[in-house]
């Protein structure tokens, strides 16, 4: 790209400041007035201004969508409920913090096994109803209950009461002290709901979010418009949001103009698409990451240095540039992204290196390892083409993997956690303590490494209530560095977000934790 | 006119008979998939205790042989039964089969009938021309082109047209998402796109089997007898020739016609066009076996009613079938 737009795109990212974008273009010789206006086309500096229909293609997006909150599990219902018609307590803002949404201020007790939530006033459902504590614990108690279904449910088991307290309070009593609870409460299951007599309706979609949803067509489209009674600020007029499966026919749309947006950007003719002068592709590294767990309890895998042998064994950065085409960090078997508080990076960092292999190969007691290894694009899209890489490297230093192509169709039924090394993918959480619960804990439904150590789960369980900061930074450098060392998780990279959308659409600083500026693009984003 | 009346009757029953082993093939396969409805839609965030009252409270705790009697129960009686996403005692959701299917049936239909109106009268032209003029540089032409176009696969000649026609030079919509309330001249131009792969895609075989047909019939002794009076090319093709080649014309487009119902999914993928053929696939995905028994039935009644069409207009348009001796 032209080398003014070089600067421009390291401005947007925040790399550079404004000063110096005014410096380097007056060396270029971009007259001031010119390079203001280039700073409003990326929307540094502009006003945002209400007004036009937003066009979205989504890669995401079934015929069996529905409004019911505790079946959302694509991004596109993810959209609905966290970005269009509905309002959490709490969002996570772009340095990854919670601030305040509905709830208006939250306190925890001394030991954070309780926390006190007090909610914003004069909030009102799109159908004038106010929104009182009452809809809170009737919406959480929903996801929780017995013979709930929900998605979420594995998320709120660590909540053993809900109550109101008066109109505009909501006490929530946890099973153990945690800091990071606030989190769980900004997840995308959870907007609140109107309530009677204890029970949400959700199947009008009335909700208290920036937008009103005008028609569903789940799988085909769905379209909204604005609320004129939101409690923030929302600029579009309306927001047509349409399922595009196919990434070729999402490329054409939005090349074509039928859409202003689109998400997950073909890698492979991305070159093709920033050539176009209209289009602006965002490309935002979140916490996703794309994962090849070993069954620590089925040999070999059961053996710390066979699995660091082949830890050593292939090119990480390799795999970044062909399978992601350089939109990726490599992992260190690390699934905490960068960006997360209290992440680090535990040493020795894993990359190809052929005679720490033969080291641990021989520790073990082998001179050569066979393994097989099951992989199919239902993991992420490019893991066969992944597998296949680590293989041929792994061949040059004595590992010979026979990579077994599993079919897409009941990939997460039959191929992961029952094959003993496997592709997978996380979509990341967004602190320590969630992340390793959720995958790394001994009793975690989803620990596909099966994966067991006393030191890091009493770790884990102590960090969760530790309320002084460097006491907690301690025992979650030392939970990385064990899983680290001793996990049978390898962490082949952390993949971005890369959509593009269309210039005439401006916005400010992305969240990371999702695509779609962490699903809140509908209201903080504006047309030039 | 007997013998239309009783060949109608026959194959109506057979193909009630038709309809029910149909319908229990696509079950069996169902239950032979892995996994099942309440696994696929929680996905990766499935749980043994949530995907278990999913399953109480759809009812998919059931046997197959009893869920599939109450669904056959249903369908006797005219009731297609409720998609299984949204069905249960949350039911504020729960919808028809015959509502999820009704619209994008018509969606289909609609982009069906367009393609149909626009292919078949010109595979019959171009059948008949390039009988009239067979072995010229017109015929050969002719037949290079549409054996081209229908050898290529159909998202290829889909992209292709879509990168000439709606990137590149702006003449047509790149999406044909047409909805309830587009106005029709609007819904007519969103679907050229598709219209146009799906007229290039089955003119081929259509106007060869015109072609084939009209010339088969041209060394018969009675078309001899018209040459010899001196009757005009033309006149004999289509008022000697072309009546006695109805049946298998007939037969070749009720098949194309069946199959611009049944078979079009890949167009409805590269035109995000709302018909029915990703409705089931979408359907098979998750499982949703209602719905996929929904659609079966619908696509072999599909092709039961067209064999039926083209078999009555085979015995209409040749005498000796109509009044047997």
């Amino acid at each position: 790209m032209r080398e003014i737009d070089f600067w421009k795109d390291q401005l947007v990212r925040g790399r550079i400041g404004r000063r110096e974008f005014f410096g380097r273009a007056a060396a270029l010789g971009v007259s001031t007035a010119l390079a203001t206006t280039m700073l409003a086309q990326v929307g540094i500096g502009a006003e945002p201004k209400p007004g036009g229909r937003f066009r979205v293609g989504s890669g995401h997006g079934s015929t069996t969508d529905l409004l019911d909150p505790g079946t959302w599990e694509n991004e596109y219902t993810a959209d609905i409920g966290r970005g269009l018609i509905g309002d959490a307590l709490v969002i996570i803002d772009q340095k990854n913090s919670v601030v305040p949404n509905l709830a208006e201020s939250l306190e925890p007790s001394d030991d954070a096994k309780s926390w006190v939530y007090k909610l914003r006033k004069g909030v009102t459902f799109h159908n004038g109803k106010t929104l009182t504590a009452d809809d809170v614990v009737a919406t959480y108690n929903y996801h929780r209950g017995e013979n709930s279904k929900s998605a979420a449910k594995s998320a709120l088991s660590t909540i053993t009461d809900i109550k109101a307290d008066g109109p505009e309070t909501v006490v929530f009593t946890l099973s153990g002290g945690s800091a990071d609870f606030p989190y769980i409460t900004s997840d995308y299951h959870l907007p609140i709901f109107p309530s009677q007599d204890g029970a949400i309706n959700w199947a009008d979609g009335i909700g208290t979010g920036p937008f009103i949803l005008e028609s569903f067509e789940p799988g085909v489209r769905g379209k909204f418009k604005r609320n004129p009674n939101y409690h923030g600020t929302a600029y579009f007029d309306e927001v047509e949001l349409l399922v595009i499966g196919d990434v070729s026919a999402r490329t054409n749309a939005f090349i074509a103009g039928d859409i202003d947006y689109m998400d997950r950007c073909d890698l492979k003719t991305i070159a093709l698409l920033q050539r176009n002068p209209d289009v602006e592709v965002t490309n935002v590294t979140g916490f996703g990451h794309y994962v090849a767990p070993m069954n620590v309890t089925i040999p070999p895998f059961d053996n710390v240095d066979v699995r660091k042998a082949i830890k050593y064994s292939f090119d990480r950065e390799e795999i970044v540039k062909k399978v992601l085409f350089g939109y990726g960090t490599a992992g260190n078997d690390n699934p905490i992204a960068p960006s997360i508080k209290f992440a680090t990076q535990p040493e020795p960092v894993y990359k190809y290196d052929p005679d720490k292999v033969k080291f641990h190969l021989g520790k073990a007691g082998l001179s050569s390892l066979k393994v097989d290894f099951s992989a199919a694009d239902a993991a992420f899209a490019g893991a066969v083409d992944a597998a296949i890489l680590m293989q041929s490297h792994a061949a040059k230093v004595g590992i010979d993997i026979n990579v077994i192509r599993e079919p897409n169709d009941g990939y997460w039924d039959n191929v992961w956690m029952k094959k003993p090394w496997t592709m997978s993918y996380w979509g990341g959480r967004p602190t320590v303590d969630w992340m390793m619960s959720t995958a790394y804990a001994a009793e975690a439904a989803w620990n596909d490494t099966f994966w067991k150590h006393p030191r890091f789960n009493e770790l884990l369980v102590a960090a969760r209530a530790e309320t002084d900061e460097g006491k907690r930074a301690a025992m979650y450098a030392e939970m990385q560095q064990i899983l680290h060392d001793d996990g049978g998780i390898i962490v082949l990279m952390f993949n971005n977000f890369v959509s593009a959308h269309s210039k005439k659409v401006a916005h400010g600083e992305l969240n990371s934790n999702y695509d779609h500026d962490g699903g809140h693009m509908y209201k903080r984003w504006w047309f030039v | 006119m007997n013998a239309i009346v009783s060949t109608v009757l026959k194959r109506l029953g057979l193909g009630v008979i038709t309809l029910f082993v149909v319908s229990l093939i696509i079950s069996l396969a169902i239950e032979l998939l892995p996994g099942d409805f309440c696994k696929t839609q929680l996905g990766q965030a499935a749980t043994p205790e949530t995907v278990a009252a999913c399953q109480r409270d759809i009812g998919l705790d059931r046997g197959p042989v009893e869920r599939y009697v109450e669904w056959l129960g249903g369908i006797v009686q005219g009731d297609f039964g409720y998609s299984l996403a949204g069905a249960g005692s949350l039911g504020g959701s729960r919808r028809s089969v015959a509502e999820l299917i009704g619209p994008r049936l018509l969606n289909t239909l609609f982009l069906a009938a367009v393609a149909a109106c626009v292919a078949v009268p010109l595979a019959l032209v171009l059948g008949l021309l390039a009988a009239l003029y067979r072995n010229s540089l017109f015929d050969r032409i002719v037949n290079l082109v549409t054996l081209t176009s229908i050898s290529a696969p159909e998202f290829f000649v889909a992209y292709i047209l879509m990168l000439f026609l709606a990137v590149k030079f702006k003449v047509f919509y790149a999406l044909a998402n047409v909805s309830d309330d587009t106005p029709f001249l609007e819904s007519l131009a969103r679907i050229a796109l598709p219209t146009l792969t799906l007229v290039l895609v089955i003119v081929a075989h259509m106007m060869r089997m015109t072609r084939a047909a009209i010339i088969n019939l041209l060394s018969s002794p009675y078309i001899e007898m018209a040459r010899l009076k001196g009757i005009a090319p033309r006149r004999i093709i289509v008022h000697h020739a072309l009546p006695n080649a109805w049946a298998p014309i007939a037969n070749v487009i009720a098949l194309n016609l069946a199959y611009l119902v049944v078979g079009v999914v890949v167009v409805e993928v590269v035109f995000t066009y709302p018909g029915i053929g990703k409705l089931m696939v979408d359907a098979v995905a998750f499982r949703n076996m209602p719905v996929v028994n929904g659609c079966a039935l619908i696509f072999a009644g599909t092709y039961i009613l067209m064999n039926l069409i083209a078999d009555i207009v085979a015995i209409v348009t040749n005498p000796r079938l109509l009044h047997p001796r």
